[in-house]
């Protein structure tokens, strides 16, 4: 397996970035503050003004390594990457399969029965580790039904059936959320998941994580050569990286979730690092989301028994791997899509 | 073997040396696109800079070096470039085996000569792009070529390559499996080999996958059974 290099995340605004021969450098009023070697990079994401030079983006295309540019709360504003890669046949089975419902439900069913078996995995850790302070009775019963699903995925027959599966789980699941946070308890409490703009300091921080993952997760279809943007659950959506979105939904318990909770229950943040805007929209500070950034950083090293290939990988590269075995289904070589699952 | 006229249908002609080495590794470069930047490394560009710098043609009295010489072979379905065409002096016509060059006196034999940046291959991967080389010349100057050179940077050693029938049957075979994937753009799947230990797309190839296939049926069945794993990782 390949070897997960790390991402740059610059998130100074007065930041300018440059390159020397095979080194991006890191400059601040014209001071070289750090030197990274190009090969040592996977991506590069900026968060708010940072400036790049015409030669970096040069160098960085040349290596196939994106650079991403995110208002400082996240937003995407635009990558530079160089020539689309991968195999054009494999791209238009994409779109042949994207238009055909045998096979999007399918796959549909593929991302939801990980994605539903996942967060009830992390319902379960919490119920077998901390039994005694959870409500035993709530969690057990949306385990029990949230084992139930996959099955009734199985009947579901086209998209809106997954998606009103998918819906239901996910109320179950979020509704039990609050149980997970067992530190700062009143500081995190969770009024369901809203995120236009988040309400809540929990889905503040699940947000601004989903974001990242999203991104590692664009690029890594967009390595294997598929179009993020064409999706078979998330229908086509101007501007939405619809596939990215599919193939992000197994993913989202155990990527972002736990996280979020560990940071929170280990108290590395704090109700402190947010600050609530007028109308109730709730934003990280800077402190706060330079510590999810290394913790998230952290986090993409932990190893991993991949559960399909049983190899050893570091967790960052999952959306690679994912990515990969999806491209190997369409191209022929998997007869189906394995996706991700953790327990 | 086919003749082909559409420019976009001619594959690389430095494809043959892959697909000698590994069908699985031509196609994984040349139909999935497999990141260029990996492949470059397994071909040593950095040998190819003086070669490749198409000003830099140099003639003594009877030997003319042309490097970077852009080829095509219509009967291969083949284009590419040479590293360096040699073309040697001689004192008279050589029937079917010399020609004229612009602007220049008498008859010259032309020889390709391919740069290779390690040492010589147990196979005859370089034999074959040496080969289909010259048999893009042939047919671009009208001549037959009995020889050519491989050069070996690390034993600093010309390879005198010997354009034999036995060669050339197997460039045309090579060849044609190469237009045939390509036409059905297909990638083969992966078999077992010892090669793969120096393979530099291995990564990209994962042959383990393939020969270790696990029916991805049983393998749903299993993570979406009700009872679930007490494996413990710490939260």
């Amino acid at each position: 397996m390949r070897r997960l290099l790390n991402t740059l995340y610059v998130t100074l605004p007065d930041v300018y970035l440059a390159c020397d021969g095979e080194n991006v450098l890191i400059k601040v009023n014209d001071e070289i503050k750090f030197r990274v070697p190009v090969h040592n990079l996977e991506g590069i994401v900026c968060f708010g003004f940072a400036g790049a030079s015409p030669r970096l983006m040069h160098l960085c295309c040349e290596r196939g390594v994106a650079i991403s540019f995110l208002s400082q709360y996240g937003k995407f504003m635009g990558r530079i990457t160089g020539n689309v890669s991968g195999n054009v046949l494999l791209r238009r089975t994409q779109y042949r399969w994207s238009d055909d419902e045998i096979v999007t439900t399918r796959l549909s069913r593929r991302f939801i029965a990980a994605k539903i078996m996942n967060s009830r995995a992390v319902l379960h850790r919490v119920l077998r580790d901390h039994t005694e302070v959870v409500d035993n009775e709530a969690l057990e019963r949306a385990l029990q039904l949230l084992a139930r699903m996959p099955a009734k995925l199985e009947m579901a027959h086209h998209g809106d059936s997954i998606r009103g599966i998918e819906g239901e789980a996910a109320h179950l699941y979020f509704s039990n959320f609050n149980q997970l946070v067992l530190n700062q308890k009143e500081a995190f409490r969770m009024l369901g998941r809203n995120r236009r703009p988040p309400t809540d300091r929990v889905n503040a921080l699940l947000s601004f994580l989903y974001t990242l993952l999203t991104h590692e997760v664009v690029a890594a279809l967009e390595s294997v050569g598929l179009d993020p943007q064409v999706g078979f659950l998330h229908r086509d959506r101007p501007g939405r990286p619809s596939l990215a979105l599919d193939v992000m939904e197994e993913l989202r318990p155990h990527f972002v979730d736990r996280l979020a909770v560990t940071l929170i229950n280990r108290n590395q943040i704090t109700a402190k690092g947010f600050v609530v805007k007028e109308n109730g929209a709730v934003i990280m500070d800077d402190d706060t989301r330079k510590e999810v950034l290394t913790a998230w950083q952290k986090r993409k090293q932990e190893e991993i028994t991949h559960p399909y290939l049983e190899e050893k990988i570091p967790l960052g590269l999952v959306p690679y791997v994912q990515a990969m075995l999806l491209a190997r289904h369409m191209r022929g070589d998997l007869e189906d899509y394995p996706p991700f699952f953790w327990k | 073997m086919l003749s082909i006229d559409l420019e976009d249908d001619f594959l690389m002609l430095s494809g043959i040396q892959h697909i000698a080495f590994c069908e699985r590794q031509w196609a994984l470069i040349h139909i999935e696109q497999v990141w260029a930047e990996n492949v470059r490394t397994v071909e040593g560009q950095h040998l190819h800079e003086r070669t490749d710098d198409p000003f830099e043609d140099e003639t003594r009295t009877t030997l003319r070096t042309v490097r970077a010489m852009p080829l095509i072979s219509r009967k291969l379905g083949l284009r590419g470039i040479a590293d360096v065409v040699e073309f040697h002096q001689e004192k008279e016509l050589i029937e079917g085996k010399t020609c004229r060059l612009e602007g220049r006196e008498g008859w010259w034999r032309p020889i390709p000569v391919e740069y290779k940046r390690g040492r010589p291959k147990k196979d005859d991967r370089d034999a074959v792009q040496l080969c289909a080389q010259a048999m893009a010349l042939e047919e671009m100057m009208q001549v037959s070529i009995d020889t050519g050179f491989l050069f070996y940077a690390q034993t600093k050693h010309r390879e005198k390559i010997l354009l034999d029938e036995t060669l050339r049957l197997h460039t045309v075979e090579l060849a044609s499996r190469m237009q045939q994937f390509f036409r059905e753009g297909k990638t083969p799947k992966a078999t077992k080999g010892k090669r793969c230990s120096q393979c530099s797309l291995v990564e990209e190839c994962q042959p383990t996958w393939t020969l270790r296939h696990r029916p991805v049926k049983d393998y749903l069945a299993r993570m979406c059974r009700e009872e679930v794993d007490d494996s413990c990782d710490g939260f």
